[in-house]
Parts: structure tokens; C-alpha cells; sequence
């Protein structure tokens, strides 16, 4: 049960999944399959004077009952629970002893307005200083805040081996934690793995910080019809939240305790840019090099691939970038396209491990999740972008999912159905 | 999979003490004073950043306004890493592994919100924070902010592309980066790597995050040996960056190899206290297979918290009386950039077949050192070991 490298081949035995279509799994892979969208007006905070005011987002249950929003690292690190409990179930084990490392896809988090706010009323002044001395022994607020903090709660309560690795690569995160988990079985160093992206950033500044950027989505009017990937008046993301959860093993040791194999990780490919802080290499060489790499990790051929799990943000830049990309890998007509973010937005950093988790749904029932809100293609990019309707094919095989970041983080992943 | 040797054959490294490995061995052989300034945070005193030729390694303006102090600091030692390695013609397929905190904060900004909505009735305060916000922040600032961005802007401005990882998780963040960039060398992933990270000392949000932890000390300096039963840490300016080569790469480019990485291992116990600690770095000690402790010194990466400390001091006496040296009495804490400088400051070492005076009152043990260990007990959570030998 070995790759052409000689390494181990590496399964999926279990998916746990959460975003703004639900919690859960399968009731995410049907929402995707009808085309429903998940964004709506943003309901958790005042939206008066943004320019972007809508989203997906993921309420906790508490908040759903009218309690205060809670901060990102706790939102993040109820979804990365739930997803991970899932995707234990589903592979047949137990909670809390697991085998192997953490591989936690996460956002950079840190303290928000409201603990601020607080720490100010209680200090009586608005400085730093005051601030800072008033928190002296307000170990809640350190260990929610301290970057190893998510990671460690998530280790103790599932009994994850080793130090818990915690990773940002912007929104390729969730595919380079994926990546990490890959490479630790590859190398011997687990049989299996828990990899996951999570994130739940949807908070005043965060949107905010986006807006400046000139990356967000404007359409406030229908959010349901904001993100348009590929479509001809796309105008920008739509943020979003959610977290998804792969249990990682090494074929051999899944086959020998009878676990179900969901499909493979056959193959993992980055490269970074460095021509701009939030565009890629004019050129398209870093992604069209991570395209490449991850086939060639995979030992497969452009020919090889039945479909791509877009990147596919709803950016003008993005798209045009990845439809380039993707010409010059498979030629003049590449296998079909679509996006996920049409109807859940981008998750951030959990994005590649959301996208890598349908991609291997999309191999389990030979069917492809749809582009929604395809109006107007965009006639300068010439794909086919699987419009607004799911789609049923045979002998789908392998799906390569594309994960670009700002910052120039690159990550592919080849997915492929169960051997 | 094969297993190759993995070599240290550059070090860029800055700390409140000067920058380069040479001024780092100068001063620390001649009795270097620690650089303290106790006033502009207190009552938490700082090792405080040197100054910096930013041009010499960040030479457009552009790209040094794209950042502030901490992704300066780091694009800059990441620059004289790969000049010190010799590798500026090896750059485009380089990996690239950041072990990053938190970018800067708009502190001003930070504090004029803050007044604006203590003093702001609650129903109103919701929209007055989207108000002041989209009008203050600067737009290029969430990019300072990014962790994600000291990694590409070391892309950006010295053309690291061969592919870019950034790890979070404070001190322990800083050791996987290390043992996943050497790993990944050893088993054919690649011929060379980047690795490190920089920690800006002199920011109010950087104070504001580690203050509620209790675990900053305060008024005046004191090394870490005598912060007392209560203990705490000294936050320090800091940046490191490696350069790892594989041996056979090294030696067919000619690049002098500093050191050697013997080993590197990582781990993070849940419960710490009462040798939860400890006995998790023993596992990792006899995991790297140690003949003996002989000729083995130890460069300490000892915050000063007291709990660590505890469970540093009861797994480091399991050594018996071997070399050791506190760098953090001289050098300060600097979080995600400790970790690999203690490593540069061992390859440094064993390229010059000597070792340090004591850094702090308590250190002790001297002779022929001809490996060093390099511990990382996180000021929360983390245990980390990695053992340095001679260049072959």
C-alpha cells in the first residue's frame, strides 16, 4: 500500500463538518447539492456604517439563545470540537485517545472590543499601561488569547499525541494542515492524524480591516446572490465561518482495522509568491507551480484529473489568476470547475480543509457541487464551471483542490477515491 | 524513505545585545551587560530592539512601509541568514518555515477607541466602533497584522519561494517549525530551508496579551535566577533565522557547515506542574539516545516562569553536572525567536569549538563542550529539545 515514492498511502477514514449551511456533515452535502446558499445579512453586531454587511456565519447554541457573541478562539475552537467529533464517529473511534498528532488549521486570534472595553472600565483609563496592569491575573483572558491556546484545549480533550501543531498560511491554511498531517504519515512519524481548518472571524474589525482591502463583496441587497466565483459581475468575497475535520491514516493501518477508506490524500504541491502582499505572480507561476507540484506528488497526470475544487473566491483578481492558472496546467480545455464558496463564502482558513472534505464527497457519489449564481460567465475565462445545477458523472478518479492565499501561501491537494 | 543529514550553514540573528553572529560571540565572551529599558513600559521592563541598516536587507522604502517593527525585524534577520549562508543565488526553491505571533496593532487607535466607547452609552456603542474603525485604521495595516505576512514579505523582498508554512503557538511554535524544516530536508523534500522567527519587545499589545497571564516581570531587571519564588519574564527583542542544508548539498556548493542537528524533538504536556514537565522532556532527552552526557553542554531557553522553571531546573538536574548557560538573563524572552536563537547561539558555538561564560549568577560548569542541548520549556505550555553537534 505504497505510492510511487515508495511512501505510504494515506487515507480518509472520517469527515466531520460545520459552516454556515449546518452542523454536520451530510446535511452540508445535501445544502451544497441543491445550490443553497449560505450567507445572510450580518445579524451578530451592528453593521451601521460598513460598507459589506452580510455573511455566513456560524452561531454558537448559547448565542442563538441570546447570549453575548463570544470572541473568534472560542467559536473557532467549538467548531474545530464539533468537526473533530464527527469525523472521530465516522471513522469508528473513540474520544479522547487519539493516536496521533493535531494538525489545527486556525486564524491568528486576539483579544476583541468587548474584553478591551472591559479591561478599561475596570483599569479606569484607556492607556495601555493601565490596561495591561489591570489584566495581571486574568488567566482566562492569556490562555484564551495565547496563540497555542486552542490547540491545547483541542489536544486534551481528544487525546492527540505530541505538541499540537497550530498553522496559518491565510486561506490556504486548511490545506496546508492537511498537508502537515500527509507528510507525518508519509514519514512515518503517525499512523494516523487528526487535520483540520477552522475559523470564525465574522467580527466588527475583522470585516472591517477586509473592507479596506477592497477584497469583500459589496452586494449587500440579496446576500444569497453575492458571491459570484467565475460569474461576469463579481465584485469580491463574502466572509464566512465554518470548520471541517479529516481523520488521516495510513491506508494499511485503516484497511487492517476495518475502517471505512471515505478516499486518499494521493497528493500535496505549494509555492509561494513574491511579486505582491495580496496578489499573485502576475505571471500565475506560483500557483500554476503548485498545481504542478501536488500532481507530481500525486504521480498523476494533468490528463489524470476529472475536476478542480476551486479556489474560486468571487474576487476579480482571484479568478482571472486561477483560470489562467488552470489553462496553463491542462491546456485549452480543463476538466470542469466549481466552487463552494458560491454558496458557503470563504472560510478563511478553513477553506481547504471545507473544500478538501466535498472534494472527497464529490469522489464518494460521482457527483459535482455547482457554481451558483452563474449569470453572466465571465467570457474572458472560458470554464466550465458546473452553473448553478450539480451535476452526476462516472469514473471520477481523482480531483485536485486549490487553496491560494494572501500572503502568497499556495497549496494543492489531489484527492482520489477509494482504492 | 532515506534519512539525510541536515546542517545549520547560516544564522541571522538580532537581539537587544547587536546582530550577527560575530557581535553575538564578541560580546558574549567579554562580559556583555544585559540592554534593559525599564521606563517606556512599565512597570514591565524590556530588552529593547538595536538599530537597525533596514536598506542593507530591506532595500525598498515600499516594502519596509508595508510592515512594522516586528515584520521588519524579521524580514531583516531572515536577509542575513541566506547572506550568511552564502544561499542568495538558492532562494527561489528555498522552504520556508515561520514560527510568527501576533502583528502590530495600531496602538493610538487602539486607545482613542477605547476611550470613545467606555464614555459611549451601550446601545450606541456598536455602530461608533464600525465608525471610528473604518475611518482610522489604516488599510495596509491589516497586512502588518497578518501572522501569515513576516513569511511573505521574506518571500517578497528575498525571493523565498520553493514554498511558505507559518506555525502559531508561542515558544513551542518556534521548535516544530524547526524539527518540521529538518525533517522534511532529511527525508528528500528539498535540498535548503529558511527557518525562525523575530519577536518587536517594545509594543503595548504584546505586553497587553502575556500581562493577564501573570507572567511578566516587573521594575527592575533582575537575571532569571533571582526573579524569586514568583518568578517572571523579561520580554527581549529578538530574531533568529536558519538556514538548514542538507550535508551532501552543503558540502557540494562548498558552504561551511556550522553545526550539525543531532536531534530535535517536541512535546506539551496538559498537566506541567509536579514533573508533568519534566518527565516529558526526559522522554524526549532518551528518545535522541544519548550515549553519555559527556562534553554535552546545555543552553537554557528558561523563561523565568516560575512553574517552567521548576520542571526545567528538576529535568536538567536528570543531566548531572553538565555546562549550562541562562540566555534569557542576558537576552530576554523573546517567544516565537528564543528557541532558534538558542539553537544559532549553539551552532555558533561548535563552529567555533568553544562555548559561553555563565549568563546568570546560577550558571555553572565549564570544559569541553562538543555537543550542545538546547531546551524550550514554553512559558505556558510546550516542551522542546534539540541537540547540536560538531559539523562532521
Amino acid at each position: 500500500m505504497k505510492d510511487h515514492l515508495g511512501r505510504p498511502l494515506v487515507a480518509v477514514t472520517g469527515i466531520g463538518l460545520v459552516s454556515p449551511l449546518g452542523w454536520g456533515l451530510e446535511k452540508n452535502w445535501a445544502a451544497l447539492l441543491a445550490g443553497t446558499s449560505g450567507i445572510t445579512r450580518i445579524r451578530r453586531f451592528a453593521t451601521d456604517h460598513l460598507k459589506t454587511t452580510m455573511a455566513g456565519t456560524v452561531d454558537l447554541p448559547e448565542e442563538v439563545a441570546g447570549a453575548e457573541p463570544v470572541p473568534a478562539p472560542v467559536r473557532v475552537e467549538r467548531m474545530a470540537a464539533a468537526a473533530i467529533a464527527e469525523a472521530l464517529a465516522a471513522a469508528g473511534m473513540t474520544e479522547g485517545a487519539f493516536d496521533g498528532p493535531l494538525m489545527l488549521g486556525m486564524p491568528p486570534v486576539e483579544m476583541e472590543w468587548p474584553q478591551r472595553v472591559a479591561l478599561a472600565r475596570r483599569a479606569g483609563g484607556n492607556g495601555h499601561a493601565a490596561l495591561s496592569v489591570a489584566s495581571i491575573g486574568q488567566r482566562d483572558l492569556y490562555e484564551t488569547f495565547l496563540y497555542g491556546g486552542v490547540g491545547e484545549r483541542l489536544a486534551l480533550r481528544f487525546g492527540t499525541k505530541g505538541a499540537p501543531i497550530a498553522i496559518t498560511t491565510a486561506c490556504a491554511t486548511g490545506a496546508s494542515a492537511i498537508q502537515l498531517g500527509v507528510e507525518a504519515i508519509q514519514r512515518g512519524e503517525a499512523k494516523s492524524v487528526i487535520a483540520l481548518g477552522t475559523d470564525g472571524s465574522v467580527q466588527p474589525e475583522a470585516v472591517i480591516r477586509f473592507s479596506l482591502l477592497s477584497a469583500l463583496s459589496s452586494r449587500n441587497e440579496d446576500p444569497t446572490k453575492a458571491s459570484r466565483p467565475f460569474e461576469k459581475s463579481r465584485d469580491g468575497f463574502v466572509m464566512s465561518e465554518g470548520a471541517a475535520a479529516l481523520i488521516l491514516e495510513d491506508l494499511e493501518h485503516a484497511r487492517a482495522r476495518g475502517a471505512t477508506i471515505i478516499g486518499l490524500v494521493r497528493g500535496c504541491g505549494e509555492r509561494a509568491d513574491n511579486f505582491h502582499r495580496t496578489r499573485s505572480n502576475p505571471d500565475g507561476s506560483s500557483i500554476i507551480g503548485a498545481m504542478k507540484n501536488a500532481l507530481a506528488d500525486a504521480g498523476l497526470q494533468p490528463a489524470d484529473i476529472g475536476y478542480v475544487n476551486a479556489h474560486g473566491t468571487s474576487t476579480p483578481e482571484n479568478d482571472k489568476m486561477e483560470a489562467l492558472g488552470l489553462r496553463a496546467v491542462f491546456g485549452e480545455a480543463p476538466p470542469p470547475i466549481s466552487s463552494n464558496k458560491s454558496m458557503i463564502g470563504h472560510t478563511l482558513s478553513a477553506a481547504g480543509a471545507i473544500e478538501a472534505a466535498f472534494s472527497l464527497l464529490t469522489l464518494r457519489d460521482q457527483i459535482l457541487p455547482p457554481t451558483i449564481n452563474h449569470v453572466e460567465p465571465d467570457p474572458t475565462l472560458g470554464l466550465d464551471v458546473v452553473p448553478n445545477e450539480a451535476r452526476r458523472v462516472s469514473g471520477l478518479r481523482h480531483v485536485l483542490s486549490n487553496s491560494f492565499g494572501f500572503g502568497g501561501q499556495n497549496v494543492c491537494l489531489v484527492l482520489s477515491a477509494a482504492p | 524513505m532515506t534519512r539525510r543529514d541536515v546542517v545549520i550553514t547560516g544564522i541571522g540573528l538580532v537581539s537587544s545585545l547587536g546582530e550577527g553572529p560575530e557581535a553575538h560571540w564578541a560580546a558574549l565572551n567579554n562580559g556583555a551587560k544585559p540592554v534593559v529599558d525599564a521606563a517606556s513600559f512599565a512597570p514591565f521592563p524590556v530588552h529593547p530592539l538595536p538599530v537597525l541598516s533596514l536598506d542593507a536587507q530591506i532595500p525598498k522604502k515600499g516594502d519596509q512601509r508595508q510592515m512594522e517593527p516586528w515584520q521588519r525585524l524579521g524580514t531583516y534577520a531572515a536577509g542575513l541568514a541566506i547572506d550568511h549562508a552564502g544561499a542568495r543565488g538558492l532562494v527561489s526553491d528555498m522552504h520556508l518555515v515561520v514560527a510568527a505571533g501576533g502583528g502590530e496593532r495600531d496602538v493610538a487607535v487602539d486607545e482613542a477607541v477605547t476611550a470613545a466607547l467606555t464614555s459611549a452609552a451601550p446601545e450606541a456603542s456598536g455602530a461608533l466602533l464600525n465608525e471610528k474603525l473604518a475611518t482610522e485604521l489604516r488599510p495596509t495595516l491589516f497586512l502588518a497584522q497578518l501572522s501569515n505576512l513576516l513569511a511573505g514579505n521574506i518571500s517578497i523582498v528575498h525571493g523565498v519561494t520553493g514554498s511558505s508554512r507559518t506555525l502559531m503557538g508561542e515558544e513551542e511554535a518556534a521548535a516544530d517549525a524547526i524539527r518540521i524544516a529538518a525533517a522534511r530536508l532529511a527525508e528528500g523534500r528539498g535540498e535548503i530551508a529558511l527557518v525562525g522567527g523575530a519577536f518587536a519587545s517594545q509594543r503595548w499589545d504584546m505586553v497587553l496579551l502575556y500581562a493577564p497571564g501573570g507572567v511578566l516581570w516587573q521594575g527592575d531587571y533582575a537575571p532569571i535566577s533571582a526573579r524569586g519564588d514568583a518568578g517572571g519574564l523579561m520580554l527581549g527583542a529578538m530574531a533568529a533565522f536558519l538556514v538548514l542544508e542538507t550535508a551532501e548539498h552543503a558540502q557540494a556548493r562548498g558552504a561551511k557547515a556550522l553545526a550539525r542537528i543531532g536531534g530535535i524533538a517536541s512535546d506539551a504536556a496538559h498537566q506541567r506542574a509536579g514533573g508533568g514537565s519534566a518527565t516529558a522532556a526526559a522522554a524526549l532527552w532518551q528518545g535522541m539516545a544519548p550515549a553519555s552526557t559527556a562534553g554535552l553542554g546545555v543552553i537554557s531557553g528558561m523563561t523565568g516562569v516560575a512553574e517552567a522553571r521548576v520542571e526545567e531546573e528538576a529535568f536538567l538536574a536528570t543531566l548531572g553536572s553538565v555546562p549550562l548557560r541562562r540566555s534569557g538573563s542576558l537576552l530576554g524572552h523573546g517567544v516565537e525567536a528564543s528557541f532558534p536563537a538558542n539553537v544559532a547561539l549553539a551552532a555558533l558555538a561548535l563552529s567555533q569549538n568553544g562555548f559561553y561564560p555563565a549568563m546568570d549568577p546560577a550558571d555553572a560548569g565549564d570544559g569541553a563542550v562538543e555537543r550542545i542541548l538546547v531546551t524550550g520549556f514554553g512559558q505556558w505550555r510546550g516542551e522542546a529539545l534539540a541537540l547540536l553537534e560538531k559539523a562532521p
